[in-house]
């Protein structure tokens, strides 16, 4: 937390102790639970992670779209807009005028799955001039213009037919380069991007993401990838947060993390992914157990029971403290910590704020 | 399908190893699996009130249902001329006319004129005459169940000559009350048995419509969008009248029900085809059915079992329909017919304005026919909403 | 959008044929035919029997020759507008039915358009502003309006206008227009009387839609289109009404497939408790008298204007919803 802090004029970004909660007639479900990370003007990060993690919760507390019954309880999302007063996005109305404002305006965001995300009802051209008015002062025939330019440069073949074009009509690989799109209307600070080649086939996958970097280079404006494919970070992220069971384990630039993971989860994580060359006939590891469901996390690190360096007696009580590995970098785990390292296991908990 | 299970190798090899392991054990799991997932449903049922109430008032009117020789105070076909229309009577816990507290139960008598004008007889209490009424009293002989002879009733007039009419009379001097409680196992039988009916062919042509598919779908679908297209009413208005007049009051019954069944499946049918498109390319199918499974065996096996609570919300919410429609066809006097008693039957009796005037309690088999429709209506509502985990 | 009404006529065909094969059912299913319950009546009446008569009438509807030969001679006649002869009024068919579809068709449509601009706000507002009082209370009036069949809402509603106001409800007009020619006053006259058949035919339906509308927009509000919708910026008013609502006004268009039929159901029975003019009461004394031709008749020509109705809905649906349109799914 004091490294992030650190950071010159402060990050574009900067989410500290999110905790978002759906309160569902089960119980209470801490989907994220006390999450920081920092997104830097111009970069990219991606939040990697397995599903039911929170990452997608994450992002959609930014904009404050988490829905019934889900609600922020505590936590800052302090957004810094260049040129613009400084908010915490975590207690500002999620109806009000200013956070409709940023939504599309400052603050974009693209989805996981690009044709339902469209209007069957709207052709792809009225919802991408909607876009465009809502936020600048544009007449009908320039809205549509703009809108004509942006399908051009996400890559759409022949963008004027496709103004007519319903999305049922699209693949899904044009549907997502259509929300693209219209995410850019505005030139946002921020895109969020939210899983957004995991509904697609493998191929798209690739030009979407190639799209994503190519137009995030030209604009120079933030993202904040959200993803479980470990393959897109490596090729996209310029930081990297890993997530498990609604915390962030492990933060990191993506040379370190790939070359030097900390954290036991993070280092299992890049150990089941498949790498050419590595000999065929070496097995791949996978990581035992499966990810609790979150309502029922387990006491003490929430990743002890599938951890190959759990030291019984510590993990299983305290929450591990997030421990500075490096410059901007932390990693959630007892091993990192000195006062655990050095002395047995500790009376009473490590006193690290969850 | 035929194909794929010829093409299917499972039987020339033997099992792998692993197989007969999991043989023995997959009945076992799968019924826990079930019986969690009912217990899920019935958890949430729980929860929802208004389902809960109708759930206890749909049991209270069968109960009645199945009970009505006992609880009613006469039988259907018991009637005396002399009290036509008698309006209801109230019903005396004390007696404090003798200046003391003189517990038990009775009712007054009546005295009627006769208006010279109209000729029309009118009621008043008689104040002087005191008909004891008594709780498990004798009266006439029923049979619980049709199988159990007894002769005690919960309420009536310790002397079974005595006029008792706690909801008044009928036009033909018919105890209302006992009508009631009569109509009710009829009416709601009716509804019983019709979907039952109504279930075999839904669930019969609405799983070959889903499980087949291609041309086979087509025709039925065809056949289902028919019989939603017609107007109901009258397809049964004609097919009642159709009916042969020498009949008895049993064949009827059973005409009428099978007349409501036939037009009341194509919402099963509807539900039943849905759900085994939606489930016939899960992967738990196509594994069942790569397991070489009969194809009865994924169906009811397999399929039947992940939308059983489904079918039985549908079913639940069709049982109103069909209380509905066979008062409906009753009341307009193409539906049952006397002796047979059944709500519908009973609201013959209100239909013009006159009668009503003179006898408004005549609407009281309209009351349950309310009760029971929003009982059943909560009930499967209820049951919808907790067979959908998915829904909210 | 041609070819697609084109395709949707084509599918009305075998619909068509089977209503007509049903109808014509209806009409024979009864023992004996048309001749000798003629005949028996005339009998008892006392009145001659004309030979030659009868033999032309028998050659006219093919009795005595196999079924479909019946069938066929049925539907050439009333391919020519001769629907047969109705023995209860001695008088055609096609007249009794002209002098009364009319008013069933005003009464039906007027009672589908009064539930349409009732249930649309109620609907919206219940879901917009789930478990709010007012949805509450929509949602009761919903549950009471299914629930209870309608001749015991037009019964209900005779009593009380009977008892408390001392006025008496039926007929679609007053005794002094009954059989005046067409007029102004005469058209006020049925206005006046109409809303009470509306309130009793409607609420079913009303009930109904409210109860659908209410579940479409909510299920759509929860669809990943309205999330981004509103994550692009758009305000939370015009979200509901320009996304979910649109997707959700379609099925709110294609009930007319059902409110059609029950309204044209509930008709018969209301009209007859009602007393009024319409093909209700006629149906009703057809099959009571089990005047054959007359009841076949009508409920063949209900049962079409209720296709033919749907088909309009559902070209009005392709208009709205671009997805029926271009025959996707």
């Amino acid at each position: 937390m004091s490294a992030a802090s650190a950071v010159g004029d402060g990050p574009l970004l900067e989410i500290d102790g999110l905790k978002t909660q759906f309160f569902t007639r089960e119980g209470t479900v801490r989907a994220v639970d006390g999450v920081s990370l920092s997104v830097p003007r111009g970069a990219t990060v991606c939040v990697v992670g397995e599903s039911g993690c929170g990452k997608s919760v994450t992002a959609r507390s930014v904009l404050g779209l988490v829905d019934e019954p889900g609600r922020i309880v505590g936590g800052r999302i302090r957004w810094r807009p260049a040129g613009g007063d400084e908010v915490d996005l975590a207690t500002l109305e999620p109806t009000s005028e200013r956070m409709r404002r940023i939504r599309g305006g400052e603050i974009s965001m693209v989805f996981q799955e690009p044709m339902a995300s469209l209007s069957p009802m709207h052709t792809v051209g009225s919802q991408l001039v909607e876009a465009i008015r809502l936020h600048l002062p544009l007449g009908r025939a320039e809205a549509r213009d703009r809108a004509v330019e942006l399908l051009r440069r996400v890559g759409i073949p022949r963008p004027e037919a496709r103004m007519e074009a319903y999305s049922f009509q699209l693949s899904g690989g044009m549907c997502q380069r259509v929300m693209i799109a219209i995410a850019l209307a505005c030139d946002p600070a921020l895109l969020i991007a939210d899983e957004p080649t995991t509904a697609l086939d493998v191929t798209t996958q690739a030009r979407i993401i190639d799209l994503l970097r190519d137009l995030q280079a030209r604009s120079g404006m933030s993202v904040l990838f959200i993803t479980h494919d470990l393959g897109v970070v490596a090729e996209i992220a310029d930081e990297v947060v890993v997530m498990y069971l609604g915390t962030v384990v492990e933060r990191g630039g993506v040379d370190e993390i790939f070359h030097d993971p900390k954290h036991p989860y993070t280092r299992a994580l890049i150990g089941s992914v498949p790498r050419m060359g590595r000999g065929s006939r070496q097995r791949l590891t996978t990581i035992r157990g499966t990810v609790p469901h979150p309502s029922d996390r387990p006491a003490g690190c929430a990743f002890h029971p599938r951890c190959d360096v759990a030291v019984a007696g510590v993990c299983d009580r305290t929450d591990p403290p997030d421990a500075v590995v490096g410059p901007a970098r932390t990693a959630r785990c007892v091993l990192y910590d000195p006062v655990a390292v050095s002395a047995s296991p500790p009376a009473d908990g490590s006193g690290v704020t969850p | 399908m035929t194909d794929l299970t010829s093409q299917a190798p499972p039987r020339e090899p033997d099992p792998p190893p692993e197989s007969p392991a999991a043989v023995p054990e997959t009945p076992g799991r799968r019924s826990r699996g079930t019986a969690s997932q009912r217990r899920l449903v019935w958890w949430r049922f729980k929860q929802h009130r208004l389902a809960m109430a109708g759930l206890i008032v749909t049991a209270g009117i069968y109960v009645v249902a199945v009970f009505a020789g006992f609880l009613a105070p006469f039988s259907s076909s018991t009637f005396d001329p002399e009290y036509t229309y008698a309006p209801p009577q109230r019903l005396h816990v004390v007696d404090r006319s003798g200046g003391d507290w003189d517990w038990g139960l009775f009712v007054h008598g009546y005295r009627s004129t006769v208006d010279d004008e109209t000729l029309e007889l009118t009621f008043e209490p008689d104040e002087s005459q005191k008909i004891d009424v008594g709780l498990f009293v004798k009266g006439e002989e029923y049979e619980i169940l049709g199988l159990i002879p007894w002769d005690r009733h919960l309420i009536g007039p310790t002397n079974p000559d005595d006029p008792m009419y706690l909801l008044g009379g009928t036009r033909t001097g018919h105890d209302l009350l006992s009508r009631m409680i009569h109509g009710t196992t009829v009416s709601m039988s009716i509804g019983l048995v019709g979907v039952a009916m109504a279930f075999v062919l839904g669930v019969t042509l609405g799983g070959i419509s889903g499980y087949v598919g291609g041309r086979t779908d087509l025709a039925i679908q065809r056949l289902v969008e028919f019989f939603m297209s017609v107007p109901s009413i009258p397809l049964w208005l004609g097919l009642a009248a159709a009916l042969p007049p020498e009949w008895g009051p049993m064949q009827r019954y059973f005409a009428i029900t099978t007349i409501l069944a036939a037009i009341a499946w194509t919402d099963l049918a509807r539900v039943v085809r849905g759900r085994f498109l939606s489930l016939r390319n899960e992967e738990f199918v196509t594994s069942a059915r790569l397991d070489g499974s009969s194809r009865q065996r994924v169906i009811f096996r397999h399929m039947m079992p992940s939308f059983s609570s489904h079918l039985i919300a549908s079913v639940t919410l069709s049982v109103p329909g069909m209380i509905l429609a066979e008062t409906s066809l009753s009341f307009l006097g193409l539906g049952l017919q006397a002796p047979v008693v059944s709500w519908g039957v009973l609201l013959q009796d209100a239909q013009n304005i006159r009668a009503m005037a003179t006898a408004p309690w005549l609407l009281l088999p309209g009351l349950c026919v309310i009760v029971s429709v929003l009982a059943l209506n909560f009930v499967g509502d209820g049951l919808r909403d907790a067979a959908d985990p998915y829904k909210r | 959008m041609l070819t697609f009404i084109a395709r949707r006529c084509l599918v009305m065909v075998p619909t068509l044929f089977a209503i007509s094969v049903v109808a014509f059912l209806i009409i024979q299913l009864p023992p004996g035919d048309y001749l000798t319950t003629m005949v028996t009546r005339l009998e008892a009446e006392g009145q001659q029997v004309d030979e030659a008569m009868l033999a032309g009438l028998r050659d006219r509807y093919g009795l005595g020759r196999p079924v479909h030969e019946q069938y066929l001679a049925w539907m050439s006649g009333i391919v020519h507008g001769d629907f047969g002869q109705s023995f209860e009024y001695g008088t055609s068919v096609s007249s009794l039915i002209a002098d009364r579809l009319p008013l069933s068709i005003v009464l039906t449509v007027s009672t589908l358009l009064a539930t349409w601009l009732i249930a649309f706000p109620i609907g919206l507002y219940s879901a917009v502003r789930q478990y709010s009082p007012g949805d509450y209370l929509a949602t009761t009036i919903g549950f009471l309006g299914l629930a209870v069949p309608n001749f015991l809402i037009a019964l209900g509603l005779m009593y009380v206008m009977h008892t408390v106001f001392g006025y008496s409800v039926g007929g679609l007009f007053s005794p002094e227009y009954r059989d005046a020619p067409w007029s102004l006053a005469k058209v006020g006259d049925l206005a006046a009387h109409l809303w009470i058949p509306i309130v009793v035919l409607g609420t079913a339906g009303t009930a109904g839609l409210i109860r659908i509308l209410r579940a479409n927009v909510l299920d759509e509000v929860r669809k990943p289109y309205v999330v981004a919708a509103r994550a692009r910026g758009v305000p939370e008013r015009r979200l509901v009404f320009k996304y979910p609502l649109r997707v959700a006004l379609n099925p709110f268009i294609s009930t007319v497939g059902w409110v059609l039929p029950a309204l044209l159901s509930g008709e018969v029975i209301v009209a007859s408790v009602l007393n009024l003019p319409t093909t209700g009461p006629l149906l009703l004394g057809a099959l009571r008298s089990q005047d054959m031709y007359l009841a076949g008749s009508i409920i063949l020509i209900v049962s079409v204007l209720t296709v033919v109705g749907t088909l309009l809905s559902d070209v009005l649906l392709a208009r709205l919803d671009p997805r029926v349109r271009l025959g996707h799914r």
